[in-house]
């Protein structure tokens, strides 16, 4: 069971959390003329790589914050883990 | 002949003043309170204990304490009954009970036994090679034959009623193991103000310690092991536990520890648990879990009677036993000559046989000095004795050790074998550390961690007392240093032992002239020297591939004993170094851990919360028959006297379009909406358009996912300008929650808008049905009740004595209808009202059955229809889509296949019978006579009985299902092996116009 700082409350355990996936997809703009392959990329293509991962997780049973964490998805280590409007220190 | 086999002198933990009786095999014997089942039953000359698993040999202890392969044993009876558990692990209680595995009719007498006759024909692999084929032949006969053979012991096939706990504990320094290290380390940590838990397994603390004789300071090992732990108690900051099992070493410094709370008590309280499962949250772990001595193998090297030699010892030291009175001490190296020293001490003189040529250790000279010979250069080549060793028959090495020279028979009624130690690396391997191999004692030790772990002493291939204090003192200051201020070390006292020499890579020992018995490396998986050969020679090389061909360290035991000798000949055999062979991997739990330990109290009415409304009591006073909706419990129907099911749904629905029925619909999700933009963010979640919506005024709403598809749907109303109320699904409420939370804060965190779930704070009734206006207008005098007062999609505030109700007029039934919200602690009370009021207008309750049957009946979509699969064309709601404006998944809806005509739609059925009912999940097919695999058009996705038309009706989404109505088809259910010819018709089967819920 992973160790997660919530910036808000502080080290919890993974079991308060639920995962939110890839931290850096960005939502197209509401109205934005967009092909559907873009659209396509943003709403099923993920990159699933061996190591460092920008994250969202929602503290689900404590704050309800989303917010984002720097892990590395070999090996489960925590580098970081920041607000939305914060950017990870490591 | 009770208790025969106990030594005369009490130095060890046992108290022979407290005799405790306990049955094996029926028979009664007695030990002392300290002892083991195993030292008990040792001490009783028994060392017979079950029989093997493939072969079903005559098995006995090998081992004192987690690295006992062999002697399992069925513990207790009925519900309380338990298979598997090793006999060096139970402490004696009075009245225990326990019996032999795997043996039919009985131990002594094992008709399974026929197999070690026929060995030959159970090779490595034997199963993977006979059981292939013909395929036909698997589940008939080759699988059950297989599971009445396989599995040792029986599980109880009653609930167990045990009470388990879990416990959650956060330290500095987690220590695992009591021995010298351990006890060192933990000692520095704590007085250096670190928050420090230390775990040993067994019922005392001191490790080797208490079986070695060395001197720490000016004391024995014995001594200031519990000089140490008595100060460790008396620390504010330390947690001991004995009796605990660090089992497993999870990820972020997780391990989890198995604690026997009140298995050698007599009688526990009722509500003391039975065992408990901690999970240790450390910020650092020190392995000091020692090591474990290595068997040796050779001819028949499994009977009863054939121990580790410091299993001998500990039982000699700590429990005054003896495993037998002609002893034979087997051993490659000078530790073993520890127990020909206690075997002496008890008067009793051993056999000594040591592979090497000499050795000039200090334990060696000791034991010549008391005129005993040594049979060097030998080594035992085979035994006899079939239900117990009763001799040996040893041999002479030539110089390359690979034969015997010359071989003796000698009488004997046990041998205490060395091969050497074997650090116990497991949990370090558990949490990552890469092992490597350590060729001074031919054994993995940690290495390069990948956690915040540190092996020290034994464990880490530190052998010596001196190192491992020494490693012990160090580590524990230099970790706890990391979490306090103090630096405050403790020094290493000087410590006294004896010194040895180098033992002999010698594990095996060659066949006897002329014949090949087996010479066993894995004990509880009856795998031999032949067979890691035989596997080798077909081609196995990886030694993970070795492990599952011939089962090899696979046991519940998990190859504590085994792994190293298995390894040590493959790489004999291939000619490789042991590190080029590499180590299989080591896997939690490290001991067999009780399934209801891991349960916890999570079982029964634990297992989930219950989730009940405020009305809940009424509706069990009222005979309610309850459904689970997620965590809820709602009322499902009402029978009235001897009704069965569908006669009281049916008559609860009739009631609704007849006369008026109430339902509680707490269940529903309703999330509070606040902020200037929240117009515009719920403009953004919904599929139709919502800055327009009027104060006082609710709306129905669709909402998607980005991928197109309906997440959910609900009724939201405007309270005042900026101030909305949600209402969700039953089953979606906590994921539209998250839903709205992931896009204020993730995606337009400008919004200014805030979300909070009130589904808990409000009570909500809906009152349903042609009378209830009238019903309304008697509850609410000073509301205008009427269509132009109070018009469909309407809200009012009011109240009913004194307590403030919010009155929406929404209805799913499909009815004139009204949903009253009151604060939830008024939720029974506002009903017991209704429903008192509602006497003269007939009402009655319905369930969650009668609603289904309304809402069906008119074609309103629910969980069925909306399953994650459906975009709003496929359901009927086009019109709830808006042109004009974007929201969350409609550019998904203009994609190809989501625009194409013909694709599956909502459609109504009834069958041509107008009598069969059609089961949910039915496929539509047009041609019955049709030839599989069959086109299918669609599937059946609800259905009623209806009672507007007193037939069957469902809802199914079926291909082009507009232009298919007025067709006939088929309704199919393989599963009921029935076909119903049904004809297509509108979903909204009942008041299409909806002329009704504005009425
Ligand atoms: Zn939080």
């Amino acid at each position: 069971m992973l160790e997660i700082k919530c910036p808000y409350c502080g080290k919890r355990s993974q079991n308060e959390f639920s995962y939110g996936g890839d931290a850096t997809i960005k939502r197209p703009q509401l109205g934005e003329e967009i092909s559907t392959e873009d659209w396509d990329n943003f709403v099923y293509y993920r990159d699933n790589p061996r190591g460092k991962h920008s994250e969202l997780w929602h503290h689900v049973s404590g704050c309800r914050q989303w917010f984002k964490v720097s892990r590395d998805t070999a090996t489960h280590e925590i580098f970081d883990t920041c607000k939305m409007n914060e950017d990870f220190n490591v | 002949m009770f208790n025969s086999f106990r030594t005369t002198n009490s130095t060890g933990l046992i108290n022979k003043d407290k005799k405790i009786n306990f049955t094996f095999n029926g028979t009664i014997y007695h030990g002392y309170e300290g002892d083991t089942l195993a030292s008990a039953l040792i001490a009783n000359g028994v060392h017979l204990v079950g029989r093997s698993f493939k072969y079903h040999r005559p098995r006995g202890f090998l081992g004192v304490g987690v690295e006992e392969p062999n002697a399992m044993v069925q513990l207790h009876d009925g519900n309380k009954s338990e298979p598997n558990i090793i006999a060096t692990e139970v402490e004696l209680v009075e009245g225990l009970k326990a019996k032999s595995q795997n043996c039919w009719p009985s131990v002594q007498f094992d008709i399974g036994e026929i197999n070690n006759v026929l060995n030959r024909f159970f090779p490595a692999g034997f199963y993977y090679k006979t059981f292939m084929w013909p395929k036909s032949f698997w589940m008939k006969i080759y699988e059950p034959f297989i599971r009445k053979a396989a599995g040792m012991g029986k599980a109880p096939l009653l609930p167990d009623p045990d009470r388990y706990e879990h416990n959650y504990e956060h330290c500095d320094v987690l220590v695992v193991g009591s021995g010298p290290s351990g006890l060192a380390s933990a000692l520095a940590a704590a007085k250096n103000g670190a928050r420090v838990i230390l775990a040993e397994d067994k019922p005392n603390f001191g490790g080797s310690l208490l079986t070695d004789e060395v001197t720490i300071g000016n004391m024995s090992g014995k001594e200031w092991a519990s000089d140490t732990i008595s100060q460790l108690k008396s620390m504010p900051n330390v947690i001991l536990k004995k009796r605990s099992q660090v089992f497993g070493y999870y990820d972020h410094n997780m391990t989890v520890m198995i604690e026997r709370v009140s298995d050698h008590i007599e009688n526990p309280s009722k509500y003391t648990p039975r065992q408990r499962l901690h999970y240790i949250r450390a910020g650092e772990v020190i392995v000091s879990t020692g090591s474990i001595e290595r068997p040796i193998s050779f001819g028949n090297n499994d009977r009863p009677g054939i121990v580790l030699a410091s299993a001998a010892k500990e039982y000699m030291k700590v429990y005054e036993t003896l495993v037998g009175k002609k002893p034979i001490i087997f051993t490659n190296n000078d530790t073993a000559y520890s127990t020909a020293l206690e075997f002496i001490k008890n008067d009793i003189e051993p056999i000594i046989v040591d592979t090497r040529d000499s050795s000039n250790g200090e334990l060696v000279k000791e034991v010549q000095q008391k005129g005993i010979s040594i049979k060097f250069n030998s080594g035992i080549a085979d035994t006899k004795g079939h239900l117990k060793i009763n001799s040996a028959i040893i041999g002479k090495l030539d110089s390359s050790k690979e034969s015997f020279i010359s071989e003796e028979t000698v009488e004997c009624d046990c041998i205490c074998m060395s091969g050497g130690w074997t650090p116990t690396v497991h949990l370090s391997s558990q949490a990552g550390n890469k092992l490597k191999f350590n060729e001074d004692i031919d054994a993995f030790v940690p290495d390069k961690k990948r956690q915040k772990e540190t092996a020290i002493g034994a464990a880490n291939g530190s052998f010596t007392l001196n190192q491992s204090l020494a490693e012990g003192f160090q580590v524990g200051f230099d970790l706890s240093n990391k979490f306090t201020d103090q630096n405050n070390p403790t020094n290493s006292p000087n410590s006294n032992e004896p010194s040895y020499e180098k033992h002999e890579k010698l594990w095996c020992m060659p066949l006897p002239s002329g014949k090949k018995p087996k010479r066993f490396i894995d004990f509880q998986n009856d795998v031999a020297v032949s067979d890691v050969e035989l596997a080798i020679r077909e081609g196995f090389r990886s030694i993970e591939h070795v492990k599952r061909y011939t089962t090899l360290g696979m046991a519940g035991d998990q190859g504590k004993t085994s792994n190293l000798n298995g390894l040590q000949y493959v790489s004999k055999i291939e000619k490789k170094i042991v590190p080029e062979v590499g180590h299989t991997t080591f896997r939690p739990p490290y001991t067999p851990v009780t399934i209801g330990a891991i349960v916890g109290r999570e079982v029964g009415n634990h297992y989930l919360p219950t989730r009940k409304s405020p009305i809940h009591t009424w509706h069990e006073e009222n005979n309610a028959v309850f459904v689970a909706a997620g965590l809820w419990q709602r009322p499902r129907y009402y029978p009235r006297g001897s009704e069965d099911m569908n006669s009281a749904v049916n008559r609860e629905a009739a009631n609704v379009r007849k006369n008026v029925g109430i339902c509680d619909v707490t269940t529903l999700g309703k999330i509070d909406i606040k902020g200037p933009d929240a117009p515009e963010f719920l403009n953004r979640v919904y599929t139709n358009a919502w800055l327009k919506l009027p104060v006082g005024k609710a709306r129905y709403g669709v909402m998607l996912r980005e991928d197109g598809m309906v997440f959910d749907d609900g009724t939201t109303s405007r309270l005042s300008e900026n101030h909305f109320h949600m209402t969700t699904t039953t089953a979606q409420a906590a994921n539209v929650l998250s839903h709205l939370e992931y896009y204020l804060q993730v995606v337009w965190p400008d919004l200014d808008v805030n979300v909070l779930s009130t589904t808990e704070q409000w009570s909500g009734i809906a009152v349903a049905g042609p009378k209830s206006r009238d019903l309304l207008s008697k509850l609410f005098p000073d509301v205008d009740m009427s269509n132009e007062g109070l018009p469909f999609m309407g809200l009012v505030d009011s109240s009913i004595d004194g307590i403030k109700a919010r009155i929406y007029r929404i209805s799913f039934s499909g009815e004139l209808a009204y949903e009253v919200n009151v604060e939830s602690n008024y939720g029974l009370y506002i009903w017991k009202k209704i429903m008192e009021e509602g006497q003269s207008f007939d009402i009655q309750p319905y369930g969650t059955e009668a609603l289904s049957t309304l809402r069906i009946e008119m074609g309103h979509v629910a969980g069925a229809e909306l399953d994650g699969r459906t975009i709003p064309f496929d359901v009927g709601l086009n019109s709830m889509v808006s042109q004009k404006k974007d929201f969350i998944g409609k550019r998904s809806l203009s994609k190809d296949a989501f625009t194409e005509s013909d694709r599956q739609t909502i459609v109504g059925l009834v069958p041509l019978d107008k009598k069969t009912k059609i089961p949910e999940g039915s496929h539509i097919i047009e041609d019955n006579s049709a030839v599989a695999p069959i086109p299918k058009l669609g599937h059946v996705s609800s259905s009623c009985w209806s009672v507007e038309y007193n037939n069957p009706f469902s809802i199914a989404i079926i291909k082009d299902g507009k232009n298919k109505i007025g067709k006939n088809l088929y309704a199919v259910s393989p599963l009921k092996d029935i076909s119903i010819p049904v004809e297509v018709v509108s979903s909204h089967y009942v008041d299409p116009e909806g002329s009704r819920v504005r009425s």
